[in-house]
């Protein structure tokens, strides 16, 4: 196939892409959720009205202040503003959940790829190892895996994280490959001599990418999820860092008597998943060779 | 029927046996020196040569890993650092817990979840329909802990209608909250797939012909329409079971719920590693059998399957 007819079939497909997306409603929504989160996040300091970390003086006149003009979500033991520290646990929590996937990605993709193509002995001994790791319900292996790692923190997390999670990837993009493997346009392309690497990354790779793109926007729900639930039980990013999680495990202590110091930050979360969960299906629709006629 | 059980169950053996190597890995490659901690920094060198001797922790990994793996197969999963006692009582004595917490918030799961998604699929693109999708997409964004806590705020410290926290020796009032915290999740799950499923089988013809036939629509859903499409909804809540696991370590430490869970999330705090790794292998256990079990139960029902995968 020359270059110049690729890039003429591969024309319509984006308008039809673009079609698809303009339709449907729940996509941009998605989208729009996740734009002002990451906004949000970028711009913290900025939006923040005041210092997230810095305890004021005067302190026994602005601890546990309920919401108020000033302290839209109120404030925390030490009188820091809620809003000001869920900003910044903004910051904390996509990065988690976004530099987690992109780590993931490549890896699971890789995996996926080889055992799919290769088949046989390669394929049997990474899916066993794949099957080990899924066997543990995942965050049960996180929390096994930071009483491992020395310390905690912001690293660790990812690396936990990270360590646990690539297997959705592998597992999804070997199912495609597997179906892939046997079409026809394979065969002929290697009839035609094209080598291994060719068929695997000129003609494989693009054809799982609307399968990849769609599980990257549930891995980063799935990832948000877990840093949360880690640092909720002081296994995640420490003080002074916050993340929304680690927030909720400050404000366990006082949900009888003060209780938005855990609704908000729950809030924060719920959204963000939401946004990426709502994104996910509306590419999965749009994306789904099935659904197009 | 016994050919696929066995071939089944000899599909789980090389799962198992990495199960155990990726425990046993994670306790012996651990940063931190259990010893040390148990014993803190000033501790005497000698003393510890000899705890670390008579816990085996002086001899090459790959000695170690036999011994494990023979250890292991009879019950025994090492002694807890903290504990003093035998890791397997340790384990054992929190197991009945989050048994009983699992299967409660699967029941409640596949309640929830079925009746969602058969109202969604019933009453496809309308504002029911869209009321049932906008809940599952509630339950499957929140973060379990927090649905928990807001759980507990609204029927317990508002209304008062349930205990705040903890077991209450294993009284109804204590399981409700914790139950509808962990099951909301797959709730949401288990109504997005039913309703999928259902609507796909709604288009078959035979539906078609059940409608023309003049049967009830109350009927044609539930006998003709629900029970064919449960089928691979059922194999989907078995695999989700796992999921349904993750949030049994943060339930249980919202309600003080003394379960497994919470045994593990101590335990790392505590660095009590023989107990982590106990823990841990009994989730992946739980979660193997219950996948076995959905698979041997989805063959008993469908022929299908038995003949398919022979």
């Amino acid at each position: 196939m020359s270059p110049v007819s690729e890039r003429r079939a591969s024309r319509p497909y984006t308008v039809e892409f673009l079609r698809r997306w303009s339709r449907r409603p729940a996509i941009t929504l998605g989208s729009i959720i996740l734009l002002l989160f990451t906004v949000a996040a970028l711009l913290s300091p900025l939006l923040s009205p005041y210092d997230p970390y810095q305890i004021p003086e005067g302190l026994a006149a602005v601890s546990l202040l309920s919401p108020r003009p000033g302290h839209w979500f109120g404030t925390d033991l030490l009188g820091r503003d809620l809003l000001s520290r869920i900003l910044s646990g903004a910051r904390v929590s996509l990065l988690v959940g976004v530099v987690v996937e992109l780590v993931v990605t490549p890896i699971g993709v890789a995996i996926g790829l080889f055992a799919g193509y290769f088949g046989g002995r390669i394929d049997s001994v990474l899916m066993r190892i794949t099957d080990a790791v899924m066997a543990f319900p995942g965050l049960v292996l996180a929390i096994a895996l930071t009483a491992v790692l020395e310390r905690s923190g912001l690293l660790s997390v990812i690396v936990v994280l990270a360590a646990v999670r690539w297997t959705t990837v592998a597992r999804i993009v070997r199912g495609q490959v597997l179906s892939l493997r046997e079409a026809e346009y394979i065969t002929a392309i290697s009839a035609l001599g094209a080598g291994k690497g060719r068929i695997i990354f000129r003609h494989l790779l693009p054809n799982c990418l609307a399968v990849i793109l769609v599980a990257m926007s549930f891995g980063v729900a799935s990832n948000i999820l877990s840093e949360a639930g880690l640092s909720f039980l002081g296994l995640g990013v420490q003080p002074p860092t916050v993340s929304w999680g680690s927030l909720l495990a400050e404000g366990i202590v006082y949900l009888t008597v003060k209780p938005w110091l855990c609704i908000f930050p729950g809030l924060a979360i719920t959204c963000a998943v939401l946004g990426f969960h709502v994104l996910g299906d509306g590419l999965r629709d749009i994306l789904d060779p099935r659904l197009r006629s | 029927m016994s050919r696929y059980l066995a071939g089944r169950i000899g599909q789980a053996i090389p799962v198992l046996f990495g199960v155990t190597l990726i425990t046993f890995l994670l306790t012996h490659i651990a940063l931190g020196d259990p010893v040390r901690a148990m014993m803190g920094q000033r501790a005497d060198p000698e003393v510890m040569a000899r705890i670390r001797t008579e816990y085996g922790l002086d001899k090459p990994v790959w000695d170690r890993y036999t011994l494990y793996m023979a250890k292991v197969l009879v019950g025994d999963l090492g002694y807890s650092y903290r504990q003093d006692r035998p890791v397997t009582d340790v384990v054992a004595e929190r197991l009945p817990a989050t048994v009983r917490l699992a299967v409660a918030a699967m029941l409640v799961a596949m309640v929830l979840g079925l009746a969602a998604g058969t109202i969604a699929a019933m009453r496809h693109n309308t504002l029911w329909d869209l009321c049932m999708m906008i809940l599952s997409l509630l339950g499957i964004s929140t973060p379990v802990f927090w649905l928990g806590m807001m759980l507990i705020l609204f029927f317990a410290v508002w209304l008062g209608w349930f205990p705040i926290s903890g077991y209450g020796d294993g009284a109804f009032r204590h399981l409700v909250l914790p139950a509808l915290t962990l099951g909301a999740l797959q709730a949401g799950y288990i109504a997005r797939m039913t309703r999928s499923a259902l609507l796909e089988v709604l288009r078959q013809e035979y539906i078609r012909t059940a409608r023309a036939k003049g049967l009830r629509e109350g009927v044609v859903i539930l006998k003709h329409g629900l029970r064919n499409g449960i089928l691979p909804v059922l194999t989907l809540a078995g695999i989700g079971l796992g999921d349904l696991l993750v949030g049994a370590p943060l339930t249980e430490t919202v309600f003080g719920w003394p379960g497994l869970g919470r045994l593990l999330v101590a335990a790392v705090g505590n660095r009590d590693l023989p107990v982590v790794m106990g823990a841990t292998l009994l989730f992946a256990l739980i979660y193997l059998g219950a996948n076995l079990l959905v698979d041997l139960g989805y063959a008993l029902v469908d022929p299908r399957v038995r003949l398919l995968k022979r």
